[in-house]
């Protein structure tokens, strides 16, 4: 019954004395919507430059599809289905929503590093950039520059970018992150929107999101793993309460 | 047009040719005609218009900056210039493609060991590894003439054809060619699938790192390129003055092709070819009334440039544009 | 003495007065550029002022050596804060590339102005006669007046990093350049700060540049010709560290002088291998933080 497409064995990570991943075991389930919570600093958005590459660790395997991928490179581990976004939008300011797209599908298809022919022929690429877009609702905002959408809207394209590389594995920082929660269902009807064959770990402070997307749950805390189960189990848990009660009391 | 149909032409829209992009060809061959007797000159602004072209793709496009250019003009000017005094080679098209060649090679083996770093580090390594190049050339003076220049280079005529006249039309014509062949290269790879590319790392190169682009080999592949096209020019350069000094290889030049290129409008490939006219016209006209005056000028466009006129002189004509354009309903 | 351990004590000496003027100038820029981040092309200026400031001064006022590098000193550093606030300041966000245009543009300016009110010309600078000469240390002599420059430089080092190090301004300053923004929500006015520290940093230019008239030469040219140079060394010694900037001085000084020495023709060289060499091998300059 276990079908697991990423697996993560021993994972930690130090900074000289910081340690910041400490003995991380991990799996994703393939098709899953898996969440990642924790207080602020818990080292989520560590594990997820973890997994794909932006930091090597210092010990420990990841394997996707059963192979060690530990050793691979950002781009590497991206052209073997693992997409991600962030935290903070990192897209591509002065250029439109569509060349953003675009850029992410030609990397994909394998056409990024062709020279001698002109954009405009392969048009395969603008084909599916506009499709994606219209998944979204973005169509009409196709030849406007990012910096001149709102962040919400800025926010999709962030994610649609991570689609454009058609992932078999989808990871998702934050994607609500400076949203104001009234336009936040727009980001919740894209993750529940995504194709059942995507797999897609979430990491998320917006418990609503949380509740509603996810169908396993995994709560780091301090850089270790301290506890995962399916959403009941998690909302119920004294220790994930002590952990958010005492965040909730510091705000 | 709807929209989506809007969309789905952008690509095609913008690489079209515009009806604009006839005039600088226009204005060079006019000029011929025009300014018969300033030939010589007009050479060495077609020449500075391929040098500030391959600084582009480097500079304006894949968002490198380098001090260093010049190191590849230099190679360039140093390979024809010597195959043509040492080995007695006198046929000037070949000499011109092994000095785009060799100068492509030294930029490969620089920007594979160079394009590992960023900011201050790179900016600081491109500029010495231009200076020791010139070192290097000027200690091995019997190769290179050092500092009193490399003599005894000479071309015969082109393709067997055209005798080189003292008022260098023919060489006009040459680089005239040289430029356009140049040009129609740079503006295709621009418009492909590896231009956009290029502006993605300029942009956000983490997240080019994210979406799978293998961005160290993009930027020496560009880097390589942009050698080669500055080493052409370098050719040029030592067929044309049939003299080669180490200042081809100079900081000075380094930084006056960059800065022709902002004055111009970077980014942009005609960028090269508006700053490279109106800088060495300007100084032609105004450095030999008072090289202070000139020197002050040029600075004080650069601190305006960078304060108020980002796009240079292009982006002043842009913006112009976009007045008139709603000035006239 | 032999002949040959002569030369070396030459060479190392004349070096390490060399390497202490460029410590002098260079070090407000290291920690300006570690403080900001903006890559000042145009500290030169500051130390060519400085010199033709001191020149001037001496030559128009009668004023003497020392009070007219103090006077020089205070007077660029007060000069200095109108040109960071309203020409450096609005690019801090701004690209590289813009940063070092407009400094570009800026020492074009400067030694355009400078040629058009000085003329070309290097500038001559009457040193006081008890700095003139030589100096008997005993096993052998030495000029005075880079004995002078040696002493000066080593005290002024020792005066900065104690400055740097003990007190609690040193300490605000170090605490920005090592993360800005933790800084300013403990309650340091980083702007505040960098102001200060650009206005040190520029009079030590200048100070830098009045002491090395007699050894460098002073031209309009100064900017220019030493710009590469100071920026070799803040990158090699790394931002933002005055030790840094202190062992590159050195480092570099030495071996610049040294290779001169010894190899008219390409003894320049030398120091643009090392800088190479060093670069490739600790991107962030030797003592310089990653990142």
């Amino acid at each position: 019954m276990s079908d697991p497409v990423l697996e993560v064995i021993g994972l930690y990570k130090n900074f000289g004395a910081l340690e910041v991943a400490h003995n991380i075991d991990f799996t994703l389930q393939r098709g899953a919507r898996h969440a990642l919570i924790g207080p602020n600093g818990a080292g989520k958005t560590t594990f997820i430059n973890l997994i794909t590459g932006v930091l090597a660790p210092s010990g420990g395997q990841i394997l996707l599809n059963g192979q060690d991928i530990t050793g691979l490179g950002q781009a590497e581990r991206s052209r073997r289905g693992i997409a991600r976004t962030f935290q903070i939008n990192q897209l591509f300011r002065g250029l439109t929503v569509l060349e953003n797209v675009a850029l992410a599908i030609a990397e994909r298809q394998g056409i990024a590093s062709s020279m001698f022919r002109p954009l405009s022929s392969y048009s395969e690429i603008t084909d599916e950039a506009m499709d994606l877009l219209g998944n979204f609702e973005l169509s009409d905002d196709a030849l406007r520059r990012i910096d001149e959408l709102p962040y919400g809207r800025q926010r999709l394209v962030e994610i649609v970018i991570a689609l454009g590389q058609r992932p078999s594995v989808l990871l998702l920082d934050e994607p609500a992150a400076g949203i104001p929660s009234s336009e936040s269902q727009h980001i919740l009807d894209a993750a529940s929107a995504l194709a059942s064959d995507i797999t897609v770990l979430i990491i998320e402070h917006d418990m609503e999101i949380v509740f509603s997307v996810a169908d396993y749950i995994t709560v780091l805390v301090s850089g270790a793993v301290l506890i995962e189960g399916e959403p009941e189990v998690i909302a119920a848990d004294e220790r994930v309460r002590a952990v958010y009660l005492g965040e909730a009391n510091r705000d | 047009m709807t929209p989506d149909a809007e969309a789905r032409s952008y690509f095609s829209r913008r690489s079209r040719l515009k009806w604009w992009e006839g005039l600088p060809w226009i204005l060079a061959v006019a000029t011929f005609f025009v300014l018969p007797d300033y030939m010589a000159f007009g050479t060495q602004v077609l020449i500075t218009i391929i040098f500030a072209l391959s600084l582009d793709l480097v500079v304006g496009f894949a968002g490198i900056v380098t001090l260093g250019h010049a190191a590849y003009f230099g190679v360039g000017a140093y390979t024809a210039g010597m195959v043509s005094a040492h080995l007695g080679w006198t046929e000037p098209i070949s000499a011109l493609l092994l000095a785009g060649f060799v100068a492509a090679i030294v930029g490969f083996i620089t920007g594979a060991v160079l394009l590992r770093y960023h900011g201050l580090t790179l900016l600081m390594l491109t500029l010495a590894t231009a200076i020791c190049l010139q070192e290097f050339a000027n200690v091995n003076e019997d190769v290179t003439g050092g500092f009193d220049g490399l003599t005894g280079v000479s071309f015969a005529p082109l393709l067997g054809l055209f005798e080189y006249d003292l008022w260098g039309h023919t060489y006009y014509w040459y680089s005239m060619g040289v430029l356009f062949l140049v040009f129609v290269v740079v503006r295709i790879m621009v418009n492909s699938p590896f231009g956009l590319s290029l502006v993605g790392i300029r942009e956000n190169s983490a997240r080019m790192h994210a979406i799978g682009t293998p961005v160290y080999r993009r930027l020496v592949t560009v880097y390589a390129v942009s050698a080669g096209i500055a080493g052409l020019a370098g050719g040029l350069f030592a067929e044309s003055n049939a003299y080669v000094t180490l200042d081809v290889l100079s900081f000075a030049r380094s930084g006056t092709i960059l800065i022709i290129l902002i004055l111009g409008g970077v980014g942009r490939l005609y960028g090269a070819f508006a700053g490279a006219v109106a800088y060495l016209v300007l100084e032609d006209e105004l450095a030999k009334m008072s090289p202070e005056f000139w020197e002050f000028g040029v600075g004080l466009l650069l601190v305006l440039t960078v304060m108020f006129a980002r796009g240079g002189l292009l982006g002043i004509f842009d913006r112009l544009r976009k007045l008139f354009s709603r000035a006239t309903p | 003495m032999s002949q040959l351990s002569n030369i070396i004590i030459s060479i190392i000496f004349d070096g390490l007065a060399y390497a202490m003027i460029l410590f002098i100038i260079s070090v407000g820029l290291s920690v300006t550029m570690g403080l900001m981040g903006f890559v000042n092309l145009a500290h030169g200026v500051f130390a060519m002022a400085g010199g033709y400031f001191v020149t001037s001064l001496m030559s128009v006022a009668g004023v003497p050596f020392i009070p007219a590098l103090l006077i020089a000193a205070a007077g660029v550093a007060v000069v200095s804060l109108p040109f960071e606030r309203f020409l450096y300041a609005p690019l801090y966000k701004a690209g590289e590339l813009d940063q070092v245009l407009l400094c570009i543009g800026l020492v074009f300016m400067a030694s355009a102005s400078f040629t058009y009110v000085f003329g070309p010309d290097p500038v001559p600078i009457k040193v006081p006669d008890s700095l003139r000469g030589q100096v008997d240390l005993g096993f052998r002599s030495f000029p005075a007046y880079r004995l002078f420059m040696v002493a000066v430089g080593l005290s002024m080092a020792a005066g900065i990093w104690y400055g740097f190090e003990k007190t609690l301004i040193g300490a605000r300053v170090r605490a920005a350049v090592d993360n800005r923004m933790m800084a300013q929500s403990v309650g340091i006015d980083v702007d505040r700060l960098f102001r200060f520290t650009f206005a040190l940093g520029s009079g030590l230019a200048a100070l830098g540049g009045g002491l090395a008239v007699d050894i460098l030469g002073l031209s309009p040219s100064f900017a220019i010709q030493y710009l590469v140079l100071f920026l070799i060394v803040v990158a090699v010694g790394g931002l933002g560290t005055i030790k840094g900037t202190f062992v590159a001085a050195l480092v570099l000084g030495v071996i610049d002088n040294g290779g001169k020495y010894l190899w008219p023709e390409g003894g320049a060289f030398f120091i643009y291998a090392v800088t190479i060499v060093i670069l490739l091998l600790k991107p962030a300059g030797l003592y310089g933080r990653q990142g």
